[in-house]
């Protein structure tokens, strides 16, 4: 408690030192802040000895009461600095121990909803698009469920065609209403070829289907992507330029492709082509990628180009088989699972 | 195809190597010259490589037959050039005392590294094994039996103990080529070694160029062919004296056998020689069993025919048969018959080397599913200058060999068409190319493959380019412009990027399924594909109505699996079997999504028309065809059970149910940038009480349904096999309109006035019913409105319910005062009750 000021005195400086000086000692005792609000109206309440001094100096004879209004009014500033830097010493510290107290564990699990996932195929076929759609072409689509005709017919593949077993077609009941499953997405270049003129730049993803029974490397049904490209003095050059771009995007900046010689009813020459892969597991080698060739004119012409003017090529590859290589896919039948683990382990960018 | 090495030696200067290097060329280097000239190589067989000595001549001295066992044994003495023969048991029975036999004698490895030892058997000793045709390679069949050799092939050369493997012409080489149906002429050993010597720059002997006797006067037999049979060459020989029992000489069976096709017996057998050495099928007829002319025709409808498979045979008016005064006697260029069928007491024979119709043959085959070597051939075009060069090969083999006499009177119908020249303009290659040969390097490049190229008769800068005989592919320009190009490598092609225009991107509906597939990937639902083929009773099973448009749906004519021979009309039963195979392999909540085609066929929708190819169908006849494909829009599927949130440290998790699915379509409209009004329906497969009907406004500001949400029907949970409860929802994104260009809102910086209204409705009526009157009564002070409370309880009375929404007002161009705010709260809450009889809550 602080020593008792006189009601009726006018406090001496020695007094109001003595004052001070037990406010600071009384401020800086506490240890937190409740503490330090009880002990603050003792030094600077209404009551406390200093404020009933100030109450007298209006007493004072005019000649004393300037000086001794500046010595009370001294004291008053310094109990006051004491007690801020006091209040602020002991915040800092109340605050620092707060931070240390509400600490959690922050590797503690944070998803509450599952994350979900793209299937990797429909991944893949989104950047395929993006990278034709860099390249100035535009994507085409059309039904699966197909007329035979331009599923065979329109592509040189004629009724009594050996090409024609060679692709094992789901056909739909009656078998003479003409309709299939597409073997192939080259009917949407037939369609496209039918609806509009060239220049053409398109490419054609999607599914397709043939009766293979399920294993590791075949299913009924699969993706593929096929392009067409239908311009003025459009040559072979054009289409292994075109290629191997598709391959260094997809398989690297060392990626290369290689042609062999084959046959397709609808492009001619035809070439299969085979991608070099760096990175392939198990080490570097060639991979067999996809077929390509020049537009036969004969599809040029039954879908409405004129071939004297107008060269094309075309070129197909398995989507799946892109991802069999390039992602190690070890099983094709773990893509039309639906296991929920299969489409997680792949990132949203593929 | 399998081609030996060792054949094509006949035709091409062609020698092995080990290594690298001058003088002749590597495997490797032979497998890379056939890719190289367009002949895949499916396999490389290296025959009899493995076989380690002592592998020798061996002559069997006797025969015991040893009884009391399984089967039957043998215990033989053969002699194999030492002091005495040796002791060897043998479960085989096709060799008998005195024949020639390949014997292994310990010490041996035979082919899969089968290693031979001294060994007791049967209660014998057996100091060596009798070799069967597998055990040294050259055949895959385990019942192929002993390999018998004819002793008197062998004899002037050979004695019992002689190394055995060098006497059987091994080791050898055997390629097995994947043949394009282009090239046909690649389906014979003279077509391989033809493109060999192109690809590795060697002399070729062309095994057809052979002077033969032409057609007499007289035929050897009488024939007839019918104009309506479209066979445009017709050679036949006839031989007589023909000892039955000669037997086919090692060389001959050797290369048989590895071309994969058996020994039968010398006709037989000369026949196939020579379809594999020239690529013409051959038919041979015991002379002696044909009645009277021979007629080759079209079939009569109803006409049967026992082929040489044993099979009876039903024939169709498109046929071609070869028919006698019995009847046919031979489906063309497909099979025999069974009744003219060579035996083993054949003495005369009639050699048939025709030509035939490819599509003809192909239909016949297809017809029958008969595919044989011979069909297989034909399909693809046959050289149609071989008919007499075969025919006279085969008349030299079984003189020579099987000890006949050549009638010497020669047949050889022939109706050929000559096929005109192909106008070629000699920069074509180049152009197509990108590259410069020059006409020079062109005109040589077909000139390697049998063309003759002349000056143009119109035209004295193109070219007049015949192909040969055995091209029948070749009839375009382009054609020959492949064969430039093969010929001069496609690796000399350059690389260019073509000058593609701008691209607009991706369409309205591309966009939509990418943003839709990522909405619902980031909400947490995992994309899965699923195969488009359903059962049968799937309409049962889901509960379809009698008339629910998707009973009707695409049948597969060869389905894969006869239990699933539908096309999908919804994409629920693949999204649900995913689902339920995820449960079953362990997992607790699953959500998926899928998009893809249904397959929407209409009643009494048209076939799609067989429209011409030699130019461009008409609009009319593309809008036909057009019209035959069944409608097929792309829907959006999901599916969820289990698990929605998860429970964890921070409380409990949230089990999926039907506002999770309804939930999903909103996700989707939001995707799409659109709204979508949710409506109390029932529909299949859903729980009638809990399924939601998601439509959209029509253009002319009616309702269109585009899908639906909610939680299963029990029933079909049941019947699928799900968890109980499992959600799902399903709609038509095509139907979802590309929505206008937004216009960017206002912001007010004003503070609002935020009031909660409690109102109590009948528990029957829709929430949305109820924020649509609030809505409409609010005015436009009301900035936004959430339902945050539903509540029903016995203070509300029965059937009633308390809906609590928090509204918050806002004024664009000042502070509103409570009284303003109240007021529009109060005529919102009025409307309702109006609207939906609505009472304020007290």
């Amino acid at each position: 408690m602080p020593e008792h000021m006189s009601d009726a005195a006018v406090p001496s400086p020695e007094t109001l030192d003595s004052a001070v000086a037990q406010a600071q000692r009384a401020f800086n005792g506490v240890t937190s802040l409740d503490e330090l609000a009880g002990v603050k109206p003792q030094h600077l309440g209404d009551n406390a000895p200093l404020a009933l001094a100030r109450r007298h100096i209006g007493e004072l004879p005019p000649p004393q009461r300037g000086e001794v209004g500046r010595l009370v009014n001294q004291a008053r500033a310094a109990m006051v600095q004491a007690y801020e830097e006091r209040l602020a010493q002991l915040t800092t510290e109340r605050n620092a121990q707060m931070l240390v107290t509400e600490a959690v564990d922050v590797t503690l699990p944070t998803t509450r909803r599952p994350h979900g996932a793209r299937h990797p195929l429909s991944s893949l076929t989104d950047r395929i698009c993006d990278l034709f759609i860099g390249m100035g072409y535009e994507i085409a689509e059309g039904p699966e469920v197909e007329a035979e005709w331009l599923n065979f017919d329109a592509l040189n593949i004629a009724p009594d065609h050996p090409a024609r077993s060679m692709m094992d077609t789901f056909f739909l009941e009656p078998v003479d209403a003409g309709l299939v499953l597409r073997t192939h997405t080259s009917p949407v270049q037939a369609r496209t070829m039918l609806e509009r003129k060239p220049p053409i730049y398109v490419i054609c993803p999607g599914n397709v289907f043939r009766t293979d029974e399920p294993d590791a490397t075949h299913t009924p049904l699969f993706q593929q992507v096929e392009g067409l490209v239908v311009d003025k003095g459009i040559t072979m050059a054009h289409l292994r330029g075109t290629l191997d771009y598709f391959a260094r995007a997809m398989f690297g900046p060392d990626a290369v492709t290689r042609w062999r010689p084959s046959y397709f009813p609808f492009t001619e020459p035809s070439a299969e082509f085979d991608v070099w892969f760096p990175q392939a597991r198990g080490g570097a080698r060639w991979i067999e990628w996809g077929g390509c060739g020049m537009v036969n004119p004969r599809v040029l012409t039954a879908c409405g180009v004129d071939p004297g003017i107008y060269s094309g090529f075309a070129f197909g590859m398995g989507i799946g088989r892109t991802l069999q290589f390039r992602h190690g896919l070890p099983d094709a039948r773990d893509l039309f699972d639906g296991d929920v683990r299969f489409s997680s382990a792949f990132g949203a960018e593929i | 195809m399998r081609v030996p090495v060792s054949w094509l030696r006949d035709f091409i200067a062609l020698e092995l190597r080990e290594e690298a290097g001058p003088g002749g060329f590597t495997v490797a280097e032979l497998d890379a010259a056939l890719v190289r000239s367009g002949l895949e190589v499916e396999a490389v067989h290296r025959i009899g490589d493995e076989l380690r000595g002592p592998i020798v001549i061996g002559e069997v001295v006797s025969i015991v037959e040893l009884t009391g066992f399984k089967k039957p044994i043998r215990h033989c003495q053969v002699d194999v050039g030492e002091a005495q023969p040796r002791s060897i048991v043998c479960g085989a029975r096709n060799f008998a005392v005195g024949d020639w036999v390949v014997v292994s004698l310990p010490g041996a490895v035979l082919a899969g590294g089968f290693e031979i030892t001294a060994r007791t058997t049967y209660g014998q000793l057996s100091d060596g094994m009798i070799c069967a045709l597998d055990e040294l390679g050259i055949s895959p069949d385990h019942h192929s039996g002993i390999l018998v050799l004819a002793r008197e092939e062998f004899a002037g050369q050979l004695r019992p103990g002689d190394d055995a493997v060098a006497a059987l012409g091994l080791p050898d080489v055997v390629f097995e080529l994947a043949v394009t149906p282009d090239r046909g002429y690649c389906l014979s050993i003279r077509g391989v070694a033809r493109e060999l010597s192109s690809a590795l720059n060697l002399a070729f002997t062309d095994p057809a160029e052979l002077s033969v006797p032409a057609a007499t006067d007289a035929q050897p037999y009488p024939v007839r062919l019918d104009a309506a049979a479209r066979c445009d060459r017709f050679a036949a020989r006839v031989v007589r004296g023909f000892n039955p029992d000669s037997a086919t000489p090692w060389w001959m069976q050797r290369r048989l056998l590895l071309s994969g096709v058996r020994s039968i017996s010398l006709a037989v057998d000369v026949t196939n020689y020579l379809m594999l050495e020239l690529g013409q099928p051959m038919h041979a007829y015991d002379l002696a069993t044909l009645q009277g002319q021979m007629v080759v025709r079209r079939a009569h409808a109803g006409e049967k025919l026992q082929t040489l498979d044993g099979t009876q045979r039903v024939l169709d008016p498109e046929d071609v048969v070869i028919a006698d005064d019995s009847g046919p006697i031979g489906l063309a260029a497909v099979m025999g018959g069974a009744t003219t069928e060579v035996s083993s007491s054949t003495t005369q024979l009639f050699i048939e080397a025709a030509h035939w119709d490819p599509v003809v043959v192909a239909r016949s085959a297809r017809r029958h599913q008969l595919g044989s070597e011979a069909s297989k051939r034909f399909e693809r075009g046959v050289d149609t200058e071989l008919g007499l060069v075969a025919a006279q090969r085969a008349v030299r083999l079984l003189v020579d060999l099987g000890g006949a006499v050549a009638d010497p009177n020669v047949l050889d119908f022939d109706a050929r068409v000559p096929s005109l020249p192909i106008e070629l303009d000699p920069g074509l290659p180049d152009r197509v190319a990108g590259a410069s040969y020059g006409a020079d390097a062109a005109r040589a490049a077909l000139q390697a493959i049998g063309c003759t190229v002349e000056t143009g008769t119109d035209n004295a800068e193109s070219w007049a380019v015949t192909p040969p005989s055995w091209r029948p592919d070749l009839s375009d320009p382009i054609d020959l412009v492949e064969e430039v190009l093969r010929l001069r490598g496609y690796d000399a092609i350059g690389s260019q990027l073509p000058p593609a225009p701008a691209s607009p991107g991706l369409t309205f509906a591309q966009r939509r399924l990418r943003g839709v597939s990522r909405a619902l990937a980031e909400d947490g639902y995992v994309e899965v594909i699923s195969y488009p083929f359903t059962v049968a009773n799937i309409a049962e099973i889901l509960g379809f109505l009698e008339d629910d448009p998707r009973r009707s749906a695409c049948t597969l004519a060869n389905p894969l699996d006869d239990a699933e021979p539908l096309l999908r009309t919804s994409l629920l039963p693949g999204v649900l079997k995913a689902l339920a195979r995820n449960v079953a392999r362990g997992q607790r909540g699953v959500a998926l999504f899928e998009s893809g085609l249904v397959y929407l066929p209409e009643a009494g929708a048209s076939p799609a028309p067989r429209l011409p190819v030699d130019a461009r169908p008409s609009d009319e006849q593309v809008a036909q065809l057009y019209a035959a494909v069944p409608h097929q829009p792309r829907h959006i599927a999901v599916a969820l059970t289990g698990e929605r949130l998860r429970s964890g440290w921070w409380g409990s998790g949230e089990a999926a149910d039907w506002s999770d699915a309804v939930d999903a379509a909103r996700t989707v409209a939001a995707a799409v940038g659109i709204q979508l009004h949710v409506r109390q329906a029932e529909y299949a497969p859903w729980h009638p009480g809990r399924c939601a009907e998601l439509a959209i406004v029509g253009p002319a500001g009616s309702m269109s349904v585009v899908g639906h949400a909610g939680e299963l029907h029990p029933g079909v949970v049941a019947r699928l096999g799900l968890p109980p409860r499992t959600v799902a929802m399903e709609l038509d994104l095509d139907a979802l309109p590309e929505p206008a260009v937004p216009c960017a809102p206002r912001l007010s910086a004003f503070p609002p006035a935020l009031l909660d209204v409690a109102l109590v409705v009948p528990a029957d009526t829709p929430a949305s019913a109820v924020e649509g009157a609030l809505r409409a009564g609010a005015g436009d002070l009301l900035e936004s409105l959430r339902l945050f409370d539903v509540f029903s309880g016995a203070q509300l009375g029965e059937d009633n319910k308390s809906l609590a929404y928090a509204l918050t007002f806002r004024a664009a161009d000042r502070t509103l005062t409570l009284a303003e705010a109240t007021a529009a709260r109060d005529t919102a809450v009025e409307r309702a009750r109006l609207v939906v009889g609505a009472k304020l809550r007290s």
